[in-house]
């Protein structure tokens, strides 16, 4: 039988690939290939979401979470895609 | 009877009393500073979203205001025809609210920027542009970390003559040089498909009293005149 759970989901928001990201950019070209990492082709940065709820199930908490995403914009859709990184119980 | 026109005021804003001054003291009309927990739309012809920093810009700059009652209360002011505008932080708001299309990202530089630029008008059919001749160059100022435009879907937004300001130098032509943060085709300011709701990066309620100006112009006051031309003649 199911019952509310405590769960943690990661998420992550970036600029969608049309959308330069000067902050990756920067961090690659001024940073890392001055510095002998000229293996690194690219970054692109984001932000990053830890987010404490009660669930279900791992599923259920996929589903809260995508749908409250969604519904208050957390991520913009014509600028960023958001990516549900690990869903866990604490 | 007098035209009543709110300033919306969050935690973070700023030139909000500027505006409000611009609009009592150099336009003459009754505005009034609204906290956003106070607005109510039914008492005004008219409303400013003023710049800052909402809600510290935390997760995206505008995201947490475009989701206030207040925000509710202007959708109601949208659909009746009413004016809006959102200069800077209230741009971004407006974008991140669906009032207006496409989205404000950081500056290509990276850097916060605060410099007087140039501007040419790309529509004079909008609520804040209507006394404005179009392609008229207007020096004005902007101060933002997050203002280049972007949108996926540009040819629409021309189409439907939604691009209502861009970047220029001060002969009214568009180059990389004049585009102060990155923002596709130089966009400075946009209207929705109604043209009753616009936001700017820049900001009139600096650029309205020559004293103000480093040239001595007030080319920011043309959209409050613009707005309060608007509000007569639609019979508040």
């Amino acid at each position: 039988m199911s019952k509310d759970e405590n769960w943690i989901v990661e998420i992550v928001l970036e600029n969608k690939p049309a959308a330069r990201d000067p902050v990756g950019t920067v961090i690659q070209k001024d940073l890392l290939a001055k510095k002998g990492y000229e293996m690194v082709s690219n970054v692109r940065s984001g932000q990053y979401l830890r987010i404490y709820l009660t669930a279900n199930d791992a599923n259920d908490a996929r589903i809260i979470i995508d749908k409250m995403c969604n519904e208050l914009r957390i991520f913009n859709p014509v600028t960023q895609n958001l990516t549900i990184l690990n869903v866990f119980k604490t | 009877m007098t035209i009543k026109i709110a300033v919306i005021q969050f935690p973070g804003s700023n030139c909000d009393f500027d505006a409000v001054h611009v609009l009592n003291n150099v336009m003459n009309v009754d505005a009034e500073l609204i906290w956003h927990n106070n607005f109510k739309e039914a008492h005004f012809d008219g409303c400013i979203i003023p710049g800052g920093f909402s809600f510290g810009d935390y997760l995206r700059a505008g995201i947490i205001a475009a989701h206030s009652p207040a925000i509710d209360e202007a959708r109601v002011m949208l659909k009746d025809g009413r004016p809006i505008i959102g200069i800077c932080n209230g741009f971004q708001i407006l974008t991140e609210a669906r009032f207006l299309p496409g989205a404000l990202l950081r500056n290509e530089s990276l850097k916060f920027i605060c410099k007087w630029v140039n501007i040419k008008v790309e529509n004079n059919k909008t609520a804040f542009t209507n006394r404005i001749e179009k392609d008229s160059v207007l020096s004005i100022p902007i101060a933002h970390a997050e203002g280049r435009y972007f949108t996926d879907n540009l040819n629409e937004l021309e189409d439907n003559d939604q691009i209502v300001v861009k970047y220029t130098n001060k002969r009214g032509e568009i180059s990389e040089e004049s585009n102060p943060n990155g923002s596709l085709e130089n966009i400075a300011g946009v209207c929705n498909l109604e043209k009753n709701c616009i936001g700017l990066m820049p900001h009139p309620e600096r650029a309205s009293e020559s004293i103000l100006s480093p040239k001595g112009t007030t080319h920011g006051k043309l959209f409050f005149e613009s707005m309060i031309e608007f509000i007569k003649k639609r019979g508040f």
